[in-house]
């Protein structure tokens, strides 16, 4: 409730202020305004998609310089050049995001600068654009002869686009695609295993970003009623990204509250810097280093991921309500062909992983693949599911071939995987993380999430997710952070995000590291019932005892090789797998 | 276009390609160890020439407060280390290097003030103040999140860039120089005039080359590096300390910055902020490299200079926009054909 309480404090503050502050200050207002919604853009680029810009400011631009050209030049009126600077911006951010998002790593940072960069002398070069001289005499925003003419009447137009840009993204995050959005960032592996296209996603976000971008580049020129190519060179693209990281990149409030306190910040140093130094100069981007340097060094998600944790989160949460459920994928009978590896193999180098593997699986078994430490078993998971391409071989599921396709084009197949490194959001609620499995089984995407339009699906998915963490047995940990779970926990809630996916055949390695004997026994007791719904499940486990007591058939592996298939009594008598288990007799 | 005017850009392109690619290599070495994307790399450009033309006006230059203030802080840091540690044991190194030392540079660089004509003197004077900017700067801002993000420490590099910059305009002034260094010789082969300083700047490019190509290749120090570099944690088990392993790239990267300052001020005017430019056509040489290979970087550097020297010919106007673009096709290339790690940071 608390929470709840400073948003509408913050709200009812933010529509009294032009009434009650001089005109500078809302001034001010409106700066900080119009910086929130460009450093919107990154907090979804940067802090949550993990993908950062140097460049935000060069989209500022194209969307008031747009503006500045068709209004002065061309006479076109300022709401016909709103829609045009974004599909310029569209088109541009597409090209450089095609382009410069395949860059991984630091390169990403070092491609934006070079375009911003770029962008920015184009600006200052270009005679159509006034040169570095700019562009003045922008008509002002116009409605039925009502002139936005001064910065109180641009106050309200500002924040209004601002609060609902920060709606949209909220509703956003909240959804099938931002799940996946918030996956991009350290679990984009784990994201293409469940059917998320994460290279166009990637592209989505930052046109997304450049479109507020350009949003704000608008309101600019025509607030300011002149352009010139300084405000949008790098040194103004890294303020945006100051902006994201002091209010802290990862909180969608971290904008407006970064926008806030760097604008004000910036002018109360110039105010009162050459007071104190009593000599003119730069000081204040030396106050405004300094300042970003400390705060890094004391909390790295910055200000307001910070004092979050002070204020008590809402706790009251209902479960999703029962929602229609989602379609399914019928089974194969049970018997049929589902699975076969023909001569498969995988090299790193000089060291055969995976030697000419075969072996077949018939639908609605559970089969076991056990071996030593170093045998290849997870990297037979890892061919099977997209992850590694095999030098050799075929491998064929449900009748078709699929060790040339992406993890995505695998997922479609209907194969869902789990992970022995626990591949879960840390900081993301275990329903959530259940639900990004039910990805392929959605549609609706990023811009009907963010107008609210996707809720009967997403009803049907949360429901889902909520059915399926239930039956694993965790139930009463749907809203706590997966990071906050044992192990053990988070190897089952990687099982029901599994589940989500409605698959033929489900892979699971090592699911039951970490789990204790009762555990275990629940474990083998579900994984039974799933067997008893036609589900087929491949495992690789350590623990013998568990696997012999559950699995139909076993496939043991030694030195990347088959060493021996048949029932768990035929494994446990073969001595080629006791010599490789125990060591040869002598 | 003739042959003389070609001729006379390419020398003109390898002059300043020589810089890149010293410029380059500081970066390299500095990403390599410690994985700080090091925007600020140019401020020691900046701050060398301007010391060196402050000293030959016969002042003391103002980067001189800048290196004792710095010492302060990194003292007080140590003592309080030191202090929670309880052991003294490291206090007496540190008081020598971050308080006697600065104040032993600032009394010679008083010195050199007052003979504006012993050019060796001011040369050195200036390389020992800004060399140990470096480490400094390693110690307050990089080694307390030395295990951060490459975007954090991206970001903080920028932060550092801004307050150093912003020191330069303090001190310096918005006005640039030039030095007096290399005597103005002309050499003449055929249709083609070599100039003294381009001689000069390239020749000892190549000895400064020459002497990391020797640092890393045969001293321990280098090879501790190159280990650190290579992989960070096995060097720290094998007895290699991080933060030692830091705050010599950082030397490294603040002397070969010097020396870019020291080498490029007669040729070209020198503002509080000229190094930023120099140093990201540095890091375009430094990226063809992937950011990892040290000959690649210096050729990529020659390339670059090549292209802006040639672009600003033809299209002058445009010669940034085309250097800046030239990196992206570049990037593209580099990151295809490196295998990409997911970083785990995961919050």
């Amino acid at each position: 409730m608390m929470r709840r309480a400073l948003m509408l404090t913050v709200l009812a503050l933010l529509a009294v202020a032009p009434l009650i502050l001089p005109e500078f200050q809302v001034t001010l207002l409106n700066y900080i305004g119009l910086a929130s919604i460009v450093t919107l853009g990154l907090v979804l680029l940067t802090g949550i998609g993990g993908l950062t810009s140097f460049g935000q400011a060069a989209f500022v631009g194209l969307g008031a310089y747009t503006t500045a050209v068709l209004t002065t030049q061309y006479g076109v009126s300022p709401w016909l050049t709103l829609p045009a600077g974004l599909a310029l911006t569209f088109v541009v951010a597409l090209c450089l995001g095609f382009i410069t998002l395949r860059l991984s790593g630091h390169y990403l940072p070092l491609g934006t600068i070079a375009w911003g960069i770029a962008i920015y002398f184009l600006f200052g070069n270009l005679d159509m654009l006034g040169k570095y001289s700019g562009l003045a005499e922008i008509p002002p925003l116009r409605v039925l002869g009502w002139t936005f003419g001064d910065s109180r009447a641009f106050y309200y137009l500002i924040w209004a686009v601002t609060l609902l840009a920060l709606l949209a993204m909220r509703n956003l995050l909240d959804s099938r695609s931002g799940r996946a959005i918030r996956a991009l960032r350290s679990r984009s592996l784990m994201a293409e295993n469940f059917g998320v296209d994460t290279a166009r996603l990637k592209i989505v976000i930052f046109v997304y970003a450049a479109l507020l971008a350009a949003t704000s580049g608008w309101f600019y020129a025509h607030f300011l009623r002149f352009v010139s190519p300084q405000p949008f060179g790098l040194n103004s693209s890294i303020d945006y990204q100051f902006m994201a990281v002091i209010g802290g990149s990862s909180e969608l409030w971290g904008a407006v509250i970064g926008a806030a306190l760097l604008t004000l910040l910036q002018e109360w140093l110039k105010d009162l810097l050459p007071k104190v130094m009593e000599q003119s100069g730069n000081f204040e981007i030396i106050a405004f280093g300094l300042l970003v340097i400390a705060l890094l060094h004391r909390t790295r998600d910055g200000l307001v991921p910070y004092f979050a944790r002070l204020i008590p989160a809402d706790t009251l949460r209902l479960r999703p309500a029962e929602a229609p459920p989602l379609p399914q994928r019928a089974q194969p009978r049970a018997g049929e062909p589902l699975l076969q590896l023909k001569g498969v193999s995988k090299r790193f180098g000089a060291m055969a992983a995976v030697k000419d593997l075969s072996f077949e699986m018939r639908a609605g078994e559970i089969l076991g693949l056990i071996g030593p430490n170093g045998a290849g078993k997870s990297t037979v998971f890892n061919l099977m599911t997209g992850v590694l391409a095999a030098d050799d071989g075929e491998i064929h599921f449900g009748g078709e071939r699929i060790d040339d396709r992406t993890g995505r084009e695998i997922a479609r197949c209907g194969l869902a995987r789990t992970y022995q490194h626990v591949h879960l959001l840390q900081s993301m609620s275990v329903l959530e993380n259940a639900a990004i499995g039910a990805y392929l089984r959605g549609r609706e995407g990023v811009w009907s999430a963010s107008l609210r339009l996707d809720r009967a699906e997403e009803a049907r998915l949360r429901c889902e997710a909520a059915n399926q963490v239930e039956w694993i047995g965790l139930g009463g940990r749907l809203f706590d952070a997966a990071g906050t779970l044992p192990l053990g926990s988070q190897r089952m809630v990687e099982i029901a995000r599994a589940l989500c996916a409605d698959p033929l055949l489900l892979l699971l390695d090592e699911p039951a590291a970490g789990q204790r004997y009762q555990e275990k026994q629940a474990l083998a007791q579900l994984l039974r019932a799933l067997r008893q719904r036609g589900v087929s499940i491949l495992l690789v486990e350590h623990d013998m005892e568990f696997v012999m007591g559950l699995v139909d058939r076993i496939v043991v592996m030694n030195f990347g090789e088959k060493l021996a298939e048949g029932s768990p009594r035929e494994i446990q008598t073969n001595p080629a797998v006791v010599e490789a288990y125990l060591g040869s007799a002598v | 276009m003739n042959l003389a005017i070609a001729l006379w850009l390419s020398q003109d392109a390898v002059t300043n390609g020589a810089i890149y690619g010293l410029i380059a290599l500081a970066l390299v070495v500095v990403f390599t160890v410690t994985r700080v994307i090091f925007v600020p790399q140019g401020e020691f450009i900046s701050y060398a020439a301007l010391s060196l033309a402050t000293l030959q006006a016969g002042k003391v230059p103002g980067t001189i407060y800048v290196l004792i203030g710095g010492g302060i802080l990194v003292a007080a840091l140590d003592g309080v280390a030191a202090l929670r540690k309880k052991s003294l044991k490291s206090l007496p190194g540190s008081l020598l290097a971050n308080i006697v030392l600065p104040l032993a540079i600032a009394a010679t660089s008083w010195w050199s003030a007052s003979r504006p004509d012993d050019l060796l003197l001011q040369v050195v004077v200036t390389l020992a103040i800004v060399t140990p900017l470096g480490p400094m700067l390693y110690r307050l801002a990089f080694q307390p999140v030395a295990n951060a993000s490459v975007l954090v420490l991206l970001i903080i590099a920028v932060a550092v860039h801004y307050v150093l910059t912003g020191f330069g305009l303090a001190f310096f002034g918005g006005e640039g120089v030039r030095t007096h260094m290399f005597p103005n010789l002309q050499f003449r082969v055929g249709i083609f005039n070599i100039s003294g300083q381009s001689i000069g700047v390239i020749v000892t490019s190549l000895a400064l080359m020459v002497l990391l190509a020797l640092l890393f290749g045969r001293t321990t120090y280098g090879k501790a590096l190159r280990a650190t570099a290579i992989n960070r944690v096995g060097a720290r088990l094998v007895g290699i300390s991080y933060e030692f392993s830091g705050r010599l790239s950082f030397a490294l990267a603040a002397l070969i910055g010097a020396v870019s300052g020291i080498l490029v001020s007669p040729i070209t005017t020198i503002y509080y902020d000229t190094g930023l430019m120099i140093s990201l056509k540095g890091f375009i040489g430094a990226i063809i490299g992937g950011m990892t290979s040290y000959p690649i970087a210096v050729i990529g550097s020659l390339a670059v200079s090549f292209l802006e020297s040639y672009s600003s010919f033809w299209a002058s106007a445009f010669k940034d926009s085309i250097v800046f673009s030239l990196i992206i096709p570049v990037l593209l290339w580099r990151s295809l054909t490196t295998h990409r790690v997911e970083e785990e940071d995961d919050s």
